[in-house]
C-alpha cells in the first residue's frame, strides 16, 4: 500500500528526514517511535502533504501512485487520513457541518452520490457513538473549546466517518488520561481491517499496550535505524533510546 | 475558445452583471436647481417636497465632499450624472403583468419573480429600477392589517401627512454630502408605516438594481413602525458591470416608536469593479434609525460584499428609555475594493443598550476599516454597550483598519470594546485540506465560519443567500 524508499526532507533549509525506508501493507499496524526531533512528526507531515517542508529526495508511493506528486486535498479523498497532534479549531463552523463536507468530499472523488444533510446526521450519529462521544459535540464549532481528550476524541470520530485506506496518527496519545487513551485505542482497533494500513507515530510505549503493532520501527536522526516487532517497544520502554544511537555508533 | 465564452469565464464570478435593453425617460446629464425642479415635477410632487429637495440643494453648494474615510477614488464629477432614469411605461400600469416585460424578465434572472405567485412565500417586494420603483407585490394583502407598503412616490401622492411629518425627521437635508444629494434629487424608494400593535404579517424588502449607464441612483427608505409594531425588512442591490464607475448614494431613515422593533437586513451586492479594480459601484449610503420611545428596538445586519467603494454607518439614536440598538455587519474587500463602514451608537435614553458586532474581511488587494462611534450622552445613565470588531486578512497585501471612537459623558455606563485581527491560518487550511476539502472551500468554510454571528442575524432564507455569496465573491482570492 505504502512504499518510502530513501525518503528526504527538509524544513527551513535544515535537513530532517535523511533517507527513510518503510513499507506498510494492508492489514498492517506499523508504530514509528524514537526521540523527540528525530523527524516523526515531519514524516507525517510529508506524507500529508503540509506546505513548509521540502522534499529533497526519494519517493513515497500509495496504491502505485506517487504520493508526493499529489494535492494534499488528493490524498485526503485518496484514502489517506492524518490525525493531528494539534487538532486546529475552526470557530463557527459547526462539526456535523465539518464533517459532512469532507465526507461528500470523499464520496464525490469515488463516483459516489453526495450523502444528504438527513441521511448523514443519522450516519454520524451512530459514529459518535462508536467512539463514545457526546453527539453534543456535533453541534458544536470545530474543536473550539474542546479539551486536549475531546480533541484527540474528535480525530478519531473524523477517522471513524471517513473511513481512510491508509490512517496515519500523529502522537494521538500525547496529552490524554488513561480512560481517554483506551477509548481512543478502542476506537482505532475497531478500524483495524484487512484492507486497511495504520502507521501510529509515538513517542511512548503505553499506546501500544492498546493497538498492538505488527511493526515497531525506530526513527533516529532522520533514518529508521532499528525495526522489529511489538517486544521492540517494550524494550524501548524499559531501556530508553539510548542503546539505539550507541549501537548505531557502533555498526 | 470563442470570445463569448472567454467573457462567460471571465464573468462567472458576478453574475449580476448583464445589461437590460429598457426604453428609459431620462433628463440631461447634469446638476441644477432646475434639474430638481424637473425631478419634483416629473413626479408630480406636492409643493412642500419641491421646498424640501430645493433647500437641501441650496444647502449642498456650499458643502465639501468629506475626506476623513479610508477611501481613494478619483473626483466624482457631479454635473456627468444622469439624476434621473425611468423604464418608459407602455401605458399606464393597472397589474403587475404590465410591467415592462424585459424590466420583468430583469428581475426574473436576478430571482426577483414579480408576479405574487411565483415569489418567496411571506416576502413582499418593492422593486426599484434604476431611478424609479416599478412593483409592488403584496400591497393589499398587507393593507388589510393597516400596514403601508409602497414606492416612495406613491407614499408622496397617497399619504403626504405621513412623509411630511417624518421625512427628514431622523436624517436632516443638513445632514452630510451624500445625504443632502440625495434630498434634492432623490427619485424614488420604499415607504413602509406600520400601525400601532401590528407585527407586520410578512418580512418587507426592497431590491434596487442599476441598469442605464451613468446613472446615479439616489433612492430614500423610510420606514415607521408605530407604537409596539414590529418589521422586518430586508434589502438586496445588484447592477451590470461597466468600466465606468457608477454613484449610488442612498438614505434610509428608522423611526421606532415605544416598544417597536425594526430589523433591517442589507444584502449588497453591487458590480464591485473588476480583478483590476476598474468599474464598480460608489456606495455612499446614510442609515440612520431612532428608537423614539420606550423599550423600542432597532437591529442593523449588513453583509457589505459588493461596490467599489462602500461608505456607510448604519446607526442609532437610542432615545427612549431601555430602547435598544443593534449593529451586525460582514464587510468583505476583496480585488480592489474598499470598504469603510461601520456605525454610531448614540445613548440619550436611561439604561439604553447597545451592541457591536462587525466582521471585516480583506483579501487581494482590499482595504477594509471598521469605524464606529458609542456616543453615551450625560442624561444615559445606565447605559451599555458592547463591541466586537474582527477582521480577517486572506493574504499579505489586503489591509485591515479599525477606529472606534468611544465618548462617556456619565459614570454609570458600561462601555466594552473587543477588536482582533487574524490571518487565515495556514493551519486551518492545511487541516480542512487534508479532510479532502479544497483550498477554495476550506477558505469558504473558514470565512463563512468567521461571519457566523453575523449570518445568524439573518432572516432564514437569507442567511443561505449570503453564504453562497461569501463563497461567490471569495473566488480566486487565495492562489
Amino acid at each position: 500500500m505504502l512504499k518510502i524508499k530513501n525518503l528526504q526532507a527538509s524544513a527551513g533549509g535544515k535537513a530532517i528526514l535523511k533517507g527513510v525506508d518503510l513499507t506498510v501493507n494492508a492489514g498492517e499496524v506499523h508504530a514509528i517511535m524514537g526521540p523527540n526531533g528525530s523527524g516523526k512528526s515531519t514524516l507525517s507531515y510529508v506524507l500529508a502533504g503540509r506546505d513548509g517542508y521540502q522534499v529533497t529526495g526519494g519517493s513515497a508511493e500509495y496504491e502505485g501512485k506517487d504520493l508526493l506528486a499529489m494535492a494534499p486535498e488528493v490524498r485526503a479523498r485518496e484514502g489517506v487520513f492524518l490525525a493531528f497532534q494539534y487538532p486546529v479549531e475552526i470557530p463557527g463552523v459547526s462539526n456535523k457541518y465539518f464533517l459532512k463536507a469532507a465526507y461528500n468530499a470523499v464520496r464525490k472523488h469515488r463516483g459516489e452520490p453526495e450523502m444528504d444533510a438527513g441521511p448523514f446526521l443519522k450516519f454520524v450519529k451512530e459514529k459518535a457513538k462508536s467512539v463514545e462521544m457526546d453527539p453534543a459535540f456535533l453541534n458544536r464549532s470545530v474543536n473550539e473549546g474542546f479539551s486536549g481528550g475531546e480533541k484527540k476524541r474528535n480525530e478519531i470520530l473524523q477517522l471513524a466517518v471517513l473511513e481512510p485506506k491508509l490512517a496515519l496518527l500523529d502522537e494521538t496519545d500525547s496529552g490524554l488520561d488513561i480512560d481517554a487513551l483506551k477509548i481512543v485505542a478502542n476506537g482505532i482497533n475497531k478500524l483495524r481491517d484487512p484492507k486497511r494500513a495504520v502507521v501510529l507515530v509515538t513517542h511512548y510505549q503505553r499506546l501500544l499496550d492498546y493497538i498492538v503493532p505488527d511493526f515497531v520501527h525506530v526513527l533516529s536522526g532522520g533514518r529508521i535505524v532499528k525495526s522489529g516487532g511489538k517486544e521492540l517497544a517494550l524494550q524501548l520502554e524499559k531501556e530508553g533510546y539510548g542503546w539505539i544511537e550507541t549501537e548505531k555508533v557502533g555498526a | 475558445m470563442a470570445n463569448q465564452e472567454v467573457k462567460d469565464l471571465a464573468n462567472s464570478e458576478y453574475k449580476y452583471g448583464f445589461t437590460s435593453e429598457v426604453d428609459a425617460d431620462q433628463i440631461p446629464k447634469g446638476l441644477s436647481e432646475d434639474v430638481v425642479r424637473l425631478i419634483s415635477q416629473k413626479k408630480n410632487e406636492p409643493s412642500f417636497m419641491l421646498e424640501w429637495r430645493l433647500k437641501a440643494y441650496r444647502h449642498w453648494l456650499a458643502m465639501k465632499e468629506p475626506t476623513w474615510a479610508e477611501v481613494h477614488y478619483p473626483k466624482i464629477d457631479y454635473n456627468g450624472i444622469i439624476y434621473y432614469s425611468a423604464p418608459k411605461p407602455k401605458k399606464k400600469l393597472a397589474s403587475m403583468d404590465e410591467v415592462d416585460p424585459e424590466v420583468r424578465a430583469t428581475f426574473e434572472k436576478l430571482g426577483i419573480p414579480l408576479e405574487e405567485q411565483k415569489m418567496l412565500s411571506n416576502v413582499a417586494v418593492d422593486a426599484v429600477f434604476d431611478s424609479v420603483s416599478v412593483a409592488t407585490t403584496f400591497r393589499k394583502t398587507l393593507a388589510e392589517v393597516g400596514v403601508i407598503f409602497c414606492s416612495f412616490s406613491d407614499a408622496v401622492k397617497e399619504h403626504p401627512e405621513l412623509v411630511e411629518k417624518y421625512l427628514g425627521s431622523v436624517v436632516p437635508y443638513t445632514d452630510n454630502f451624500f445625504a443632502t444629494l440625495n434630498s434634492a434629487v432623490f427619485s424614488d424608494g420604499s415607504f413602509c408605516y406600520i400601525p400601532k400593535g401590528v407585527k407586520c404579517p410578512m418580512e418587507l424588502s426592497t431590491y434596487f438594481r442599476i441598469n442605464a449607464k451613468d446613472t446615479g441612483q439616489f433612492e430614500r427608505t423610510l420606514i415607521v413602525a408605530d407604537e409596539g409594531a414590529q418589521v422586518s425588512y430586508l434589502e438586496g442591490c445588484t447592477a451590470p458591470m461597466r468600466d465606468e464607475n457608477q454613484l449610488h448614494a442612498a438614505v434610509v431613515e428608522l423611526v421606532a416608536m415605544g416598544d417597536a422593533s425594526i430589523k433591517y437586513s442589507t444584502i449588497q451586492n453591487w458590480y464591485p469593479g473588476d480583478k483590476t479594480g476598474k468599474g464598480g459601484i460608489y456606495n455612499f449610503v446614510t442609515k440612520r434609525g431612532k428608537c423614539a420611545g420606550p423599550r423600542a428596538r432597532i437591529s442593523w445586519t449588513q453583509v457589505e460584499t459588493g461596490s467599489a467603494i462602500t461608505w456607510k454607518y448604519p446607526s442609532c439614536i437610542l432615545l427612549g428609555d431601555d430602547s435598544v440598538g443593534e449593529f451586525y455587519s460582514v464587510a468583505l474587500a476583496n480585488n480592489y475594493q474598499q470598504a469603510d463602514t461601520g456605525t454610531k451608537m448614540i445613548h440619550i435614553g436611561r439604561n439604553t443598550k447597545s451592541t457591536i458586532i462587525s466582521k471585516g474581511i480583506s483579501a487581494g488587494h482590499g482595504q477594509n476599516s471598521y469605524r464606529g462611534m458609542v456616543k453615551i450622552a450625560k442624561s444615559a445613565v445606565g447605559a451599555r454597550n458592547h463591541s466586537q470588531c474582527d477582521s480577517l486578512l486572506l493574504g499579505s497585501q489586503c489591509g485591515a483598519h479599525t477606529f472606534p471612537n468611544l465618548e462617556v459623558h456619565n459614570t454609570s455606563s458600561t462601555v466594552e470594546h473587543e477588536a482582533s485581527t487574524s490571518k487565515i491560518g495556514e493551519d486551518q487550511l492545511f487541516y480542512l485540506r487534508q479532510r479532502g476539502l479544497s483550498t477554495e472551500d476550506a477558505v469558504g468554510m473558514i470565512v463563512n465560519g468567521f461571519c457566523k454571528q453575523v449570518f445568524n442575524e439573518l432572516p432564514l432564507e437569507f442567511a443561505v443567500e449570503a453564504h453562497k455569496l461569501m463563497n461567490i465573491s471569495l473566488e480566486g482570492s487565495v492562489g
